[in-house]
């Protein structure tokens, strides 16, 4: 029955990747960049509710509604003044950016709020740490079944935003192909800001989740971003459903790990990740060779 | 009123001049075909009129109006549409998506979905297929009806036999055909100079990024463009 447990927790962990790593993965997928401050701006979300909730006494579920539109807008700003700027100097350059960015968040946050570690948890009440009860021996937390539901709700609302709406359809075109996009008539410097919004407030929604379910430090932003990395890798860069089944995968993979050895939580993700990159690397060295005949045949 | 008017427009790649002083005139409802051998600077000149690419120098005039450093998006919106060499689909994209996808952002006019089926019927059936698993000839078809789905006063077709089977040529100027007679304005880029002069009611014929030959295709004989077309008339006089 433990393991059953597990496989029902490690799922719904994987929801809370999924809901990390979808921003990260639609940057990529869209503006072909790898936002290295993306754990950061998820923390910067969560001190921002925390702030909101310490201070004001405000519902860390009310002051998402506030934060997440002003870190969509951050989002928006980054794009306009920053990524945009240093795309024009060549795909290295937003790397180093976003690497830049990420000390920045992180400082400016240990300098405000200090290295204590924090959680939003108080705030939320029993919610924390409430269960349902499926039979006499499984328990699943309701907050890891909001979050899973959520991330499914996000991914599914997206897939259907990209598919069905005009904005969509500009973004999915803009991602295929910016230069033709521009020749149909399509803004892609506002399509890229509105990318780059969404992405920021997902991964801002991630954050308050993250600070609802565990603890933070300004500095949890590197080990998210790690997080959100191998979710994508495993379910593949600029597939939603992927997203989610990669943030699955290493939910699944973390929590089992965490069965066999406590040390295995990192351990076991870490595995996973670099078992499903190695595969891919084999697959496109295979395919480019033309088949697994030919790659043996002409291999020495 | 004139529709679009180039004034000495110089464009470069790079180091490398492409379009040399070019000054062209087109009236509403004419077809230009735009003739030329490889690297004469045709593809070049038509992506500086659509602002794909910037001029060095000169102005783009659009219904009096100077749009030289008006962008690509924005041009689109007041009338011009592109469809570009090589088709440039949304290949991961319905036919239906890429004609929608571009509406969105164009003029309001009689252009959509069924108007463009009726004008390419081979599209019909293959209106949830992904641009990208569609013959060649099909792929144009989508290329110069998404351009339509956006209303264009002026419309630039660049290379659109390119790569195309006989078979699927015909279809698409039997369809180019039908625009002409509808009145749209179309510039044609073509390295098939039969074509170009079939279908077109003017003709420039453009050398190493200058218009050496230009009149209206009823009083230019085809050994004069075909002469022009490989620069012979400048080869003789440079030996005269």
């Amino acid at each position: 029955m433990i393991w059953v447990t597990q496989l029902i927790n490690g799922v719904l962990l994987g929801g809370y990747y999924a809901l990390l790593a979808c921003g990260l993965s639609f940057m990529f997928g869209v503006m072909g960049i790898i936002n290295l401050a993306h754990g950061d701006l998820a923390i910067l979300s969560a001190c921002l509710v925390f702030l909101l909730a310490d201070s004001a006494g405000i519902s860390p579920f009310i002051a998402i509604i506030a934060v997440l539109p002003v870190m969509g807008f951050i989002g928006w700003g980054l794009q306009r003044w920053m990524l945009e700027r240093s795309l024009r100097a060549g795909v290295l350059v937003p790397l180093l950016t976003t690497f830049g960015l990420a000390i920045v968040i992180e400082n400016g946050l240990f300098e405000y709020f200090g290295a204590d570690t924090r959680s939003l948890a108080p705030y939320i009440g029993d919610f924390a740490y409430d269960s349902w009860a499926i039979t006499d021996n499984l328990y699943v937390g309701s907050l890891a079944v909001l979050i899973f539901a959520l991330a499914v709700l996000l991914l599914g609302g997206l897939k259907l935003f990209l598919t069905y709406t005009p904005i969509g359809r500009s973004i999915r075109a803009t991602a295929e192909d910016p230069d033709t996009a521009a020749l149909v008539g399509i803004n892609t410097r506002a399509i890229y800001a509105i990318a780059a919004a969404i992405a920021v407030a997902t991964a801002a929604l991630a954050g308050v989740f993250l600070a609802m379910r565990a603890v933070f430090t300004p500095y949890s932003g590197p080990e998210q971003l790690i997080f959100a990395f191998e979710a994508v890798v495993i379910g593949g860069i600029g597939s939603l459903l992927g997203t989610l089944i990669g943030g699955v995968v290493l939910g699944v993979a973390q929590t089992f790990g965490a069965q066999i050895n406590p040390q295995g939580f990192f351990i076991a993700g870490h595995v996973v990740f670099f078992a499903v990159l190695a595969a891919r690397l084999a697959l496109g060295a295979v395919r480019a060779r033309g088949g697994i005949h030919a790659f043996f045949a002409r291999t020495p | 009123m004139t529709l679009l008017a180039l004034e000495e427009i110089e464009a470069c790649h790079g180091l490398l001049q492409a379009v040399r002083g070019v000054s062209l005139k087109i009236e509403p409802g004419e077809t230009l075909a735009l003739v030329g051998a490889n690297g004469a600077g045709k593809t070049t000149l038509l992506r500086t009129i659509a602002g794909a690419h910037r001029p060095a120098a000169g102005r783009i005039l659009f219904e009096d109006a100077d749009v030289t450093a008006v962008p690509a998006y924005a041009r689109l919106r007041s009338g011009i549409a592109l469809v570009p060499e090589g088709r440039r689909l949304f290949a991961g994209m319905t036919v239906k998506e890429n004609l929608v996808v571009a509406a969105a952002h164009g003029r309001f006019g009689h252009w959509n979905v069924d108007s463009v089926l009726e004008a390419f019927p081979l599209l019909q059936r293959r209106l949830n297929s992904r641009a990208g698993n569609l013959s060649g000839g099909e792929q144009q078809a989508t290329a110069i009806g998404r351009a339509l789905m956006t209303n264009p006063k002026l419309l630039l077709l660049d290379e659109v036999s390119l790569g195309l089977a006989p078979i699927a040529v015909e279809a698409v100027y039997r369809s180019i055909d039908t625009l002409i007679k509808g009145g749209t304005t179309i510039i044609l880029v073509e390295q098939d100079i039969s074509r170009g002069l079939d279908v077109a009611n003017r003709v420039a014929c453009m050398l190493e990024g200058r218009i050496i030959l230009e009149g209206h295709a009823k009083e230019v004989t085809r050994e004069q463009v075909t002469e022009a077309y490989f620069g012979l008339q400048r080869a003789r006089r440079s030996t005269s």
